[in-house]
């Protein structure tokens, strides 16, 4: 499918319209389970990241950059095999709860606690990572080790269309082309770098045909869509685990809340932008979806909320005990796999400076 | 004389510097349209235009190399890093040539750039937001290290920054930006990079810092008054460092403790304590104390308090100093 779509003909996937009606062509067969799966991790996900905003804007979290709009990403994580590896950016809580990291993990990084980083051990999900773009080039390194032990693994990496203008995109795209490396490319160009507009970091006219020039296949998709990014990424991940070769997806989304909680984004776009762009909701047209396959019912979808609720409340409860026991040895115990006497030293310091006996 | 904080005054500076030289230009991550994600470079570009003030691709290593590029062509950058920790994707165009480019040109070619990144922690930031790692920089010949501590300082020394023929990295202490106002003259005025300034006269024991340390040494002799009289010194710039300042007072006082923010291990304090053994070890009454941020990754926000030197260690450190 992917090589129909060549995005230097201008070629676009979209699968599910923004009034819910379905390509059936393109339709892909999910089960009753995992359509269900799609719909309540973009609720939670949406849930989530509201409860987020208001503990950030109370006090109880810190600065973090919510995923509004950009919910259909949870297909991504559906689309893959648990033994694979996802590198994640910042805007990826949809795909990280997909592939199972717990949700208290996420209020914990952005309550000023590493333990928000430390993934269960039977999860392959990556922390969140900050320097844009870096993250690229370790998914790539993942993917040539894989290949390396001949284990059927795939490794996915999301990141911004900001993320495309970084030296390390580059070389990550160089390289996965070169090694053939088992990588999908998921960009998420939901048009905005902080106040940057799209037209500023790439001239060319999709993100998707720079893998053209990479010399593997591109395809740009509706990122408001979950089953265009299900179908488009199933067949990214297959395509590298059989051996194919690296895909790039450009998935073209819209940030519809501010970058971060730092940022006012009336400084630099339109309401008419954003409601434009609300008005192709990707929770709402998959609720029609479900809806005319009979799986949406309102005691459904208030079913769904009480659980949402529940989960978010029980992990936020979870998440604040954790890093209210945030302790001084916490900075110092995971620096090497054996402290130094120095850190020794300095530790012991601290806690006679804090007045406070060594625990 | 308008009373500003930091970021109006750095803003007034490159207000001033632009209109003053056409060869001035702005550049950066977000600096253009918004004015920067804390807002320093406002109303530039609506001024000077787009061409003089650019929103540039999300590249640090682009921005300091092409700005590395115009430097050696006869423009004046002023590039922005949007924070401390991401100025490392550029750290190879500095190093490699902002740095280099004069001496091995053998003067042919120089790079009068300035690299502003606002610098340190204390905001509860995200990760990457809250490093100090002048150290880096200041330990690479050929490039000048400067970190403002307030508003007067950071005009006069930007001004000085921009009209420097050599490249300057221009640490503005993050948590300070809107954290002090002062009178700040509207005229223009230079401050000379390589003097440190003399915050506070003392005799029995020298407190050097810098950026958003100064503070916390001032709030240490303050609590401290009746007990020590404290000479505090700004150093303003980590490179090329004011060794005679130093000197002289710690020659008066015999006494000092060093504060930064930056880990201990390889940090610019035992840079200064090697110059004063050099120097004036024999003047010294007692052993010279740092108070430092730790060896370990800067932490998440929960772990910050502990993390960054504040009055209390500071006092310590003066009392172990003074009763040794
Ligand atoms: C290397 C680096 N430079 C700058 C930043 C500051 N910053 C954080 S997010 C961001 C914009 C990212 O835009 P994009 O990649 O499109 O992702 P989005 O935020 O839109 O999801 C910037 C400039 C950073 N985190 N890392
Ligand atoms: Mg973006």
């Amino acid at each position: 499918m992917i090589e129909h779509f060549n995005p230097l003909e201008g070629k676009f996937l979209q699968v599910l319209d923004k009034g819910g009606h379905v390509y059936k062509i393109l339709e892909p067969k999910l089960s009753t389970n995992d359509l269900k799966k799609i719909y309540e991790t973009m609720v939670l996900t949406r849930m989530a990241d509201d409860k987020a905003l208001k503990l950030q804007r109370s006090g109880r979290m810190g600065t973090f950059a919510q995923v509004l709009g950009q919910e259909a990403q949870v297909a991504v994580g559906l689309a893959m095999k648990k033994e694979d590896w996802f590198f994640p950016s910042f805007r990826e809580l949809g795909i990280l709860l997909v592939r199972g990291s717990p949700l208290e993990k996420f209020y914990l990084t952005f309550m000023g606690c590493e333990e928000g980083n430390r993934t269960p051990k039977d999860i392959n999900n990556f922390p969140v990572c900050v320097p844009v773009g870096s993250q690229t080039v370790h998914a790539v390194g993942a993917a040539m080790a894989a290949k390396i032990k001949r284990d059927k693994v795939v490794t996915v990496v999301a990141f911004g269309d900001g993320g495309t203008s970084e030296g390390d995109f580059h070389e990550a795209m160089n390289f996965a082309g070169v090694f053939k490396a088992p990588c999908v490319f998921f960009c998420q160009n939901n048009q905005w770098a902080i106040s940057t507009p799209r037209s500023i970091q790439t001239a060319a006219k999709t993100i998707a045909q720079k893998a053209i020039a990479y010399g593997f296949q591109g395809i740009q998709i509706d990122g408001n869509d979950p089953l265009a990014i299900y179908v488009a990424t199933k067949e990214a991940v297959e395509h590298a685990r059989q051996g194919k070769g690296p895909t790039l997806i450009e998935s073209l989304t819209y940030r519809i809340g501010p970058h971060t909680t730092a940022d006012d984004p009336t400084l630099y776009r339109t309401e008419k932008e954003v409601k434009y762009w609300q008005e192709r909701d990707p929770i709402k047209r998959f609720k029609i979806y479900l809806q005319k396959k009979g799986l949406w019912t309102k005691k459904y979808e208030d079913n769904l909320i009480k659980k949402c609720t529940k989960q978010i409340e029980d992990a936020v409860a979870k998440a604040e005990k954790i890093a209210a026991a945030t302790k001084p040895e916490d900075m110092f115990r995971y620096m090497y796999e054996k402290m130094t006497p120095v850190l020794q030293e300095q530790l012991e310091y601290l806690h006679e400076s804090l007045g406070e006996k060594e625990a | 004389m308008p009373t500003l904080n930091i970021v109006e005054a750095i803003n007034l500076a490159l207000h001033q510097e632009m209109a003053r030289d056409k060869r001035v230009i702005v550049l950066g991550e977000d600096v253009g349209h918004e004015g920067g994600v804390f807002r320093v470079t406002t109303g530039l570009q609506k001024k000077f235009g787009e061409k003089r003030v650019m929103d540039t691709p999300l590249a640090e290593s682009g921005i300091v190399g092409t700005s590395f590029g115009m430097a050696v062509y006869g423009l004046r950058p002023v590039a922005e890093i949007q924070f401390d920790g991401f100025v490392y994707p550029a750290f190879d165009q500095i190093i490699s040539h902002v740095a280099r480019i004069r001496n091995r040109s053998r003067g042919r070619f120089t790079c009068p750039l300035v690299i502003r990144a606002p610098f340190c922690g204390g905001i509860r930031a995200l990760e990457h937001h809250s490093e100090s790692m002048e150290a880096l920089y200041a330990h690479i010949p050929g490039m000048k290290v400067v970190i403002p501590a307030t508003p007067y300082d950071a005009k006069g020394l930007l001004i000085s920054a921009i009209r420097d023929p050599d490249p300057v990295i221009f640490f503005e202490p993050k948590r300070l930006y809107r954290a002090i106002k002062e009178d700040v003259p509207e005229k223009e005025y230079t401050i000379p990079i390589g003097k440190a300034k003399i915050v506070q006269e003392g005799n029995d024991i020298t407190l050097i810092a810098w950026g958003a340390m100064v503070r916390e040494c001032q709030r240490a002799a303050e609590q401290m008054q009746n007990k020590a009289s404290c000479e505090i010194i700004d150093l303003r710039t980590m490179s090329p460092m004011d060794t005679e300042t130093i000197v002289t007072s710690v020659q008066k006082t015999g006494h000092c403790v060093i504060v930064h923010e930056a880990p201990r291990s390889g940090g610019l304090g035992g840079e200064i304590i090697a110059r004063i053994n050099e120097k004036a070890i024999l003047n010294l009454k007692a052993p010279i104390e740092r108070v430092t941020g730790f060896d370990t990754t800067f932490p998440y926000y929960q772990n910050e308090n502990n993390y960054l030197p504040n009055s209390s260690r500071i006092i310590q450190a003066i009392d172990k100093v003074m009763m040794f």
